[in-house]
């Protein structure tokens, strides 16, 4: 029901912004051990465990202290899991969300356009830090065609809800064509081409996010934190 | 797998809780994970050497705190980098007005939270500088990898750079001393078998029974490729001559046949006997050795060889007093 108002003028708040951080939360926990799996064949095998750590500790941070505004909420979860992940997708995914919270800035409502500005700012924060480009096998090569193809959504006219569907798609389309490459950054790259034929481990974390936002935009209850996401609904309206 | 710990989130708040019982020269913060000396206050005005990583490589770093070596070390989770609130705590805790330097092993995660700990620290207003320790040599070193990994090379420039800044060294010449060390020195693992985190409970990569893996390094991950098995003169040998062929050794080194966690001291001698004639015989003398657990891989079989060309002011560094859980002499 919230599809055909999620593209609407009044924008998400900040209890949109706390559904999508809950679902991701639910995604990382369920798909822990697929993650730890895939980090096992090409890394050191804790991706799972450390992202599972870090969003537990992002619920707690949130529910500790609520944020008020819709950067807010990203702002502090990069903070925290800067603070309790370590390895480097506690610096990555930290600077990607501090750095969308950033350009979100202190706005009560946020927009479809926002959004995607906002990805887009935190793919060029994330890309200053570690350095990698498309085609090096990271979280990049994920992100980059997520946000190309929402952009492109949005600019047809399509409805927000829609348009992150689509940007879903193509970071999970995007996370299973990293498989192939040879990884270029990260401790996958001591394996050289023994790191081909595997899926990035931070590629498909990364995909967690983008379908789980599409999933809270359309106000969909699959396998999500039922609490908050009722609660965003009736924000959201 | 079995394995001597209570419960697998435990183990790393567990070991620094033991760590702290055995040695009260030491200070230990089990809650923000990081290991300092108990008396730090007596060495006001000089260089804070700080170092960290993930845990699972014991004795480093935590072992390596002590007047001689490091003034602090972070305690990361098993094989994940610590953060840089636990960075910047060992700083605030250690730093005497002289500076900070932080030793980091050259890892993507390694780097990232220590650059990032730099930056808080100098909105403190406190001075650090980051020497990246790379020195194996199994890693193509090119613009297109993450670069060379930090193994055994972090001991030398602990001990050396750490015998350095007792004697009251500025903070540049700390600092250029912990890279000089670093570009003297070369790695190369060798392992038998996986290793287990506490976390997974089971083997990160499957060995054959008569397969090894070369050219690994300290996180259980793959090595460049496998191999045979072969008598420990030709694996010693492979080790020599990965690391002589990036550089010349001919003259004095510090030699360190490291072992990885699970092979038996009985074993590392009979490789080290066999490195220092694969040494001898390319006109390489061993000055000084270290042969033991230095810089290991939770339980896995193997060893790696370090070596560091040392004239005489690196060996007159190296053989000053320490006074750590793991390294000790003259004090």
């Amino acid at each position: 029901m919230n599809a055909e108002h999620a593209g609407d003028e009044a924008g998400f708040d900040v209890g949109v912004l706390l559904a999508w951080i809950d679902r991701v939360a639910v995604a990382v926990e369920r798909d822990k051990d697929r993650l730890t799996d895939l980090d096992a064949a090409i890394g050191d095998g804790d991706h799972g465990t450390n992202l599972n750590r870090g969003f537990t500790t992002v619920r707690a941070a949130l529910e500790a202290k609520p944020p008020q505004y819709p950067g807010a909420v990203l702002v502090q979860v990069g903070s925290t899991l800067i603070s309790s992940v370590g390895g480097a997708s506690g610096p990555l995914y930290g600077t990607l969300f501090r750095r969308m919270g950033k350009a979100l800035g202190e706005a009560e409502k946020v927009g479809p356009q926002d959004l995607a500005a906002a990805f887009a700012a935190g793919l060029e924060g994330l890309r200053k830090l570690g350095g990698a480009s498309v085609g090096d096998k990271t979280m990049v090569d994920v992100l980059t065609p997520a946000i190309t193809a929402l952009d492109e959504a949005l600019a047809d006219g399509a409805s927000a809800a829609r348009a992150f569907e689509l940007a879903a798609d193509a970071a999970e389309a995007a996370a299973l064509a990293t498989i192939p490459l040879r990884a270029r950054k990260g401790r996958a790259s001591y394996l050289g081409e023994r790191s081909e034929g595997h899926e990035d481990p931070g590629g498909a974390s990364c995909a967690l996010l983008w379908r789980a936002l599409a999933d809270t935009l359309a106000g969909g209850g699959a396998g999500t934190g039922a609490g908050a996401g009722a609660e965003a609904e009736a924000t959201d309206r | 797998m079995k394995k001597l710990i209570n419960a697998p989130e435990a183990v790393v708040a567990d070991a620094l809780a033991g760590l702290a019982a055995a040695h009260p020269e030491l200070s230990v913060d089990v809650e923000r994970r990081f290991v300092h000396r108990a008396a730090h206050a007596a060495t006001a005005g000089k260089v804070a050497l700080v170092s960290g990583g993930g845990s699972g490589h014991e004795p480093l770093h935590a072992g390596f705190v002590g007047p001689g070596m490091l003034d602090a070390a972070c305690a990361g989770e098993v094989f994940t980098s610590p953060v840089p609130d636990q960075m910047l705590a060992a700083a605030q805790a250690t730093q005497a007005g002289a500076g900070v330097l932080f030793l980091v092993k050259n890892y993507t995660g390694d780097v990232l939270n220590f650059q990032m700990a730099a930056e808080l620290l100098e909105d403190e207003g406190i001075e650090s500088r980051s020497v990246l320790i790379n020195d194996d040599v199994a890693v193509e070193d090119s613009l297109y990898t993450a670069g060379r990994r930090g193994t055994g090379a972090t001991l030398f420039a602990e001990k050396i750079a750490g015998a350095l800044a007792e004697r009251g060294a500025d903070l540049p010449s700390v600092a250029a001393m912990a890279a000089r060390v670093n570009a003297e020195s070369r790695s190369f693992g060798i392992a038998l078998g996986p290793c287990t985190t506490p976390a997974a409970g089971r083997p990160g990569f499957e060995l054959g029974e008569d397969e090894i893996e070369l050219g690994i390094g300290i996180h259980g991950e793959p090595g460049r490729r496998r191999a045979p098995m072969a008598p420990a003169a030709e694996l010693a040998e492979a080790a020599v001559d990965a690391i002589c062929a990036d550089l010349d050794f001919t003259g004095e080194t510090i030699a360190m046949v490291n072992g990885m966690g699970a092979s038996p001291l009985l074993e590392l001698y009979v490789v080290y006997n066999e490195v220092d004639k694969a040494l001898k015989s390319r006109g390489i003398s061993i000055a000084r050795n270290l042969v033991g657990n230095y810089v290991t891989s939770l339980d896995m079989p193997g060893f790696s060889v370090t070596l560091c060309r040392a004239d005489g002011d690196l060996l007159e560094l190296w053989d000053a007093p320490v006074r750590t859980p793991a390294l000790r002499w003259g004090m």
